[in-house]
């Protein structure tokens, strides 16, 4: 490659410059389209992505010094009423899971019963948002859990009180995830109190989701729990999405302007649970093979 | 000779690698639709002052690696970058030795462009998000560069 030199006014200069940059131009249209349509660059993105975790560390540990600093200076009396509150949301929850293994018992019999497939239980792992973040122009985060983890492209995000995406680029170290609440973000649920099913959009705008397929005379009212339904494949059933927080309904139009407030602060998680039921996850990875 | 060429282009690595932290660096929500374009900036100042070791090929090359870190389109970046670049390089001379003022609103129209292809290639590849979010970084960026403009200066000279 010839560099340009500076003082060489010569039309040659402009001609190299102009004829780099086309090809570059070129270039970058034919690997957009690429990555665009099939997967064949995941190779190459995997690879600088592997060459950029230890920024992302970089910028990571100052958040991690401070988490840590702040446990190790806590006093025993902070410590002490923390493991008190733990231990008793422990019992509470425990009580709640005993009648749980009851209920999925129960539930699996009536399944039999009425020859439904068996819903398979859900596998898990535990991630981290490294405070890195990822695109300006959307909704994601990024994850401390790659391929090597057992990560995949669609593995559902859920927090501790509802979900909160979905993975878009599982790279081999780190992933990347979209929130519920970016505009690309479709989510098919059902509403827990009557099972009606539609589905939820996000705004661009971290605390608002949109229904825009809910038909005017349809039975939902402010304060309904909207759960996924599962029918994505993506998330599995039964997890807390948002609360329906408006319902306009215009006489003559067809559907009503419903919008709704996510369960899960998406902008305050930092702990996240990957969940995937095994059938989706068995699907997912033969599919990569 | 090939030595040389590495040290040359140490400072200017250095730079970028700070523009990269920078740009993953979180920020509270309410600042964060103003978070400037720093690779871009930086882009343009090396563009200008460099031309001869920072051309469009490294721009391309530094615009893969952010397209990689933020996961957009591969290439897309990558486009911008080199657009800018060689819309600078192409008029470096004469910009060079436009005054303070009169640089910065050069600026804003090249940074202007650069989120337009943005947002351009993003509408293309069905990617939309609200024409307002666009606007933010151009508007930081611009106000920013005298500042870069002059700290990247002394340490330009120094070397």
């Amino acid at each position: 490659m010839v560099a340009p030199r500076e003082n060489n006014k010569s039309p040659v200069r402009f001609s190299i410059l102009g004829f780099k940059f086309l090809g570059l131009i070129i270039l970058s249209i034919l690997l957009m389209y690429l990555d665009n349509r099939n997967d064949h660059l995941g190779l190459v993105r995997k690879g600088i992505s592997a060459a950029i975790y230890p920024v992302r560390m970089l910028v990571d540990s100052p958040f991690q010094l401070w988490e840590w600093l702040e446990e190790s200076i806590s006093t025993r009396s902070d410590l002490k009423q923390k493991l008190n509150k733990l231990k008793l949301e422990k019992l509470l929850t425990d009580g709640r899971l005993q009648k749980l293994s009851s209920l999925e018992a129960e539930n699996k019999r009536l399944r039999a019963l009425l020859n439904v497939r068996l819903k398979i239980s859900d596998k898990t792992l535990i991630a981290e948002i490294m405070s890195a973040n990822a695109n300006p122009y959307d909704h994601s985060v990024v994850i401390n859990l790659g391929t090597k983890d057992g990560v995949f492209d669609g593995h559902a995000l859920i927090g501790s009180d509802g979900v909160i995406g979905q993975v878009i680029k599982a790279d081999l170290l780190s992933s990347i995830a979209m929130l519920i609440s970016d505009t690309d973000h479709a989510l098919p649920v059902e509403v827990n109190r009557n099972g009606l099913r539609t589905i939820v959009v996000g705004t661009g705008t971290i605390d608002t989701l949109e229904l825009p397929f809910v038909v005017n005379n349809a039975d939902i009212n402010v304060g309904d729990l909207l759960v996924t339904s599962g029918f994505s494949g993506t998330f599995p059933a039964g997890y807390p999405v948002a609360i329906i927080n408006s319902v306009t309904r215009i006489p003559h139009q067809s559907y009503a302007k419903v919008t709704a407030t996510p369960a899960a602060s998406l902008g305050q998680t930092r702990e996240v649970l990957l969940v995937s039921s095994e059938s989706i996850q068995s699907y997912k990875l033969n599919e990569n093979e | 000779m090939r030595m040389n060429r590495v040290a040359d282009r140490l400072p200017a690595l250095l730079t970028f690698l700070i523009g990269l932290i920078l740009t993953l660096l979180p920020l509270p929500s309410i600042i964060d639709p103003f978070r400037p374009s720093w690779i871009a900036l930086l882009i343009i100042f090396w563009a200008i002052y460099s031309p001869q070791i920072w051309s469009v090929g490294s721009a391309w090359i530094i615009g893969i690696f952010i397209d990689v870190t933020q996961g957009s389109f591969l290439g897309q970046h990558a486009l911008a970058f080199s657009f800018i670049a060689f819309i600078t390089i192409r008029f470096h001379l004469i910009i060079r030795f436009f005054p303070l003022l009169q640089l910065t609103f050069t600026i804003l129209p090249i940074l202007a462009i650069y989120q337009f292809l943005l947002f351009w290639i993003n509408g293309v590849g069905d990617n939309n998000a609200p024409l307002l979010n666009y606007w933010g970084p151009v508007i930081s960026s611009t106000a920013l560069w005298p500042f870069i403009l002059i700290s990247l200066s002394g340490l330009r000279n120094r070397i």
